[in-house]
């Protein structure tokens, strides 16, 4: 039943200084379908790929709003993610109650740095199996973080989480330098091209399977979905996909695969290093 | 039981936890009822603050008044938190020190984050409202009036925060009996020239000081005045302005 003997707790390391629990943690973002931040130098977006557990239900909300100046996209356990985005919230409300200040994000995003971070040191808990991508405006500007399972956060120009991101990260570095000067809608559309990256070319994006979220210098932020996304589907309407697009696949889920069969391999950290974009290639767990 | 065999075995010893009692923590007393402040005892009188065309100006005398006494002349009640927020105090010095060590110490806490943010104006007006509003909601008030002055956005900030929480913000403001003389005469002042610089602000406040010292009892001419302007804080003291009490021999009847 054990696969290891080192990872039956989140406290114990592994010998080669690994700690087994946030791994696999982390191998539950990658789980999650895609989502996406890009900012330019007036707005902060998150576009996120929705899916439908089944034919019955609807699609799952990916874009959670936390307060006026702050959404959030998840992959991963979305339990997990209203736990946190709850959490957020009141984080948000007691700001505006004391000092009648929106939080700046950065304080939001450390305040959840450690929260999470507690999890990953204590007998008998579990990390959240949650990534999340944190959008949010505030006097210093737009700001993309991403958080992991780890609890490590980055400040970030872009990014992408979830399955088969690799694809979207490999876009958004391609595009990196044109994002400061866009226009909102330009953002919007190198976003849809990019989340457009991860589907397989025999699925594309309709109005159902995916949803942005904006904030700007002065709109709140704002949640477009179904109907609402027709006016920013149809500025990609048409174009060529990106060639790298991966090949059509039956549904399998990647991190299937064992995760230990890596060990001692001197294996990478399983999420983007650095604060910015710049996972090598070659990391895609897409097949 | 198990609880009274606990207390058997450490019988004459410290009671559980009175290690961690360090001295200033609060230790409750079981005998006696609970204890409020029912009157202020070293106190300070006015503050008065007046926004200007780009900035702001708070004074408020040196004097800790003990009763009726004179007792301290050279007290500061102007605290200034950092280079865009300036807050002075009447009422209960103790109280306000107090208040202004907390003040202090979030400041040093929010400057270790090192991420840009400081506070506001009107995020530490804020705060001084909901403190001052849960401390009288206790039933155990902060004997203050605080008067919050800044630079924010571009524009002065101006607001008063009293002991019971009641909070608002205008271009001109005076505390304690501050608000029955000089009020009056800084609206006036404002009316007669809606645009003052720096130095007509100065002068009004400088005159309602002088006339304040005249007229009430537990005032000093000797204060201290904070400029708030876009390139930050001043803080002029001690300024003494000079009385002149020509005619006081023509005042008769109340030896």
């Amino acid at each position: 039943m054990f696969r290891n003997q080192y990872d039956n707790d989140v406290t114990v390391w592994s010998p080669q200084g690994r700690i087994h629990q946030i791994e696999y943690a982390m191998e539950a973002v990658k789980q999650g379908s895609a989502s996406l931040g890009l900012k330019s130098k007036t707005h902060a977006i998150l576009v996120a790929l929705k899916r439908a557990p089944s034919e019955l239900s609807a699609y799952q909300k990916k874009i959670l709003p936390i307060d006026d100046h702050v959404g959030v996209a998840i992959a991963g356990l979305t339990a997990d993610a209203r736990l946190l985005s709850n959490f957020m919230r009141s984080e948000c409300l007691n700001s505006r109650y004391a000092y009648d200040q929106p939080l700046p994000v950065s304080r939001l995003v450390s305040a959840v740095g450690n929260k999470s971070q507690i999890l990953t040191q204590r007998y008998g808990r579990r990390p959240f199996g949650v990534g999340l991508l944190i959008c949010g405006y505030d006097s210093q500007g737009p700001h993309i973080y991403q958080t992991c399972p780890s609890a490590n956060y980055y400040d970030c120009k872009a990014m992408a989480i979830g399955a088969r991101s690799q694809s979207a990260r490999t876009y958004v570095e391609k595009h990196l330098d044109k994002f400061l000067d866009c226009s909102l809608e330009e953002l919007v559309a190198h976003g849809l091209r990019a989340l457009r990256d991860t589907l397989p070319s025999d699925i594309n994006l309709t109005t159902k399977n995916c949803s942005v979220g904006v904030v700007g210098k002065d709109s709140d932020f704002t949640i477009y979905d179904d109907d609402k996304m027709e006016q920013y589907l149809s500025l990609i309407e048409g174009e060529e996909r990106s060639s790298r697009a991966p090949p059509p696949t039956d549904g399998v889920q990647e991190g299937d695969q064992e995760p230990m069969q890596q060990d001692g391999e001197g294996q990478a950290d399983p999420q983007p290093a650095g604060p910015e974009v710049q996972q090598p290639e070659g990391m895609d767990q897409g097949p | 039981m198990e609880a009274s065999l606990q207390m058997e075995f450490w019988r004459n010893g410290p009671q559980p936890g009175a290690l961690y009692n360090f001295p200033g923590s609060q230790i409750w007393n079981q005998n006696e009822p609970t204890k409020r402040t029912l009157y202020p005892s070293v106190t300070g009188t006015s503050v008065l603050g007046l926004k200007f065309n780009d900035g702001v100006v708070i004074a408020g005398d040196k004097l800790g008044s003990y009763g009726s006494m004179a007792r301290f002349r050279d007290l500061s009640r102007v605290l200034k938190v950092n280079d865009q927020v300036v807050v002075g105090a009447s009422g209960d010095y103790a109280d306000y020190q107090f208040l202004s060590e907390i003040i202090e110490q979030r400041v040093i806490e929010e400057e270790c984050l090192n991420d840009g943010f400081g506070y506001t104006p009107s995020s530490l007006f804020s705060w001084l409202t909901r403190v001052m509003y849960n401390r009288r909601s206790n039933i155990n008030p902060l004997w203050n009036t605080y008067v919050v002055a800044g630079w924010e956005n571009n524009a002065p900030f101006l607001g008063y925060v009293d002991k019971i929480g009641t909070a608002y913000q205008a271009p001109t403001i005076s505390s304690g009996y501050g608000a029955y003389i000089a009020q009056p005469l800084l609206r006036d002042a404002l009316e007669k020239k809606p645009n003052m610089n720096v130095k007509d602000a100065i002068e009004t406040i400088d005159r309602c000081m002088k006339v304040l010292y005249y007229r009430d009892a537990r005032s000093l001419n000797k204060y201290e005045l904070a400029i708030v302007t876009k390139d930050g804080v001043e803080i002029r003291s001690p300024v003494t302005s000079q009385p002149n009490w020509e005619i006081a021999h023509l005042i008769k009847g109340y030896e």
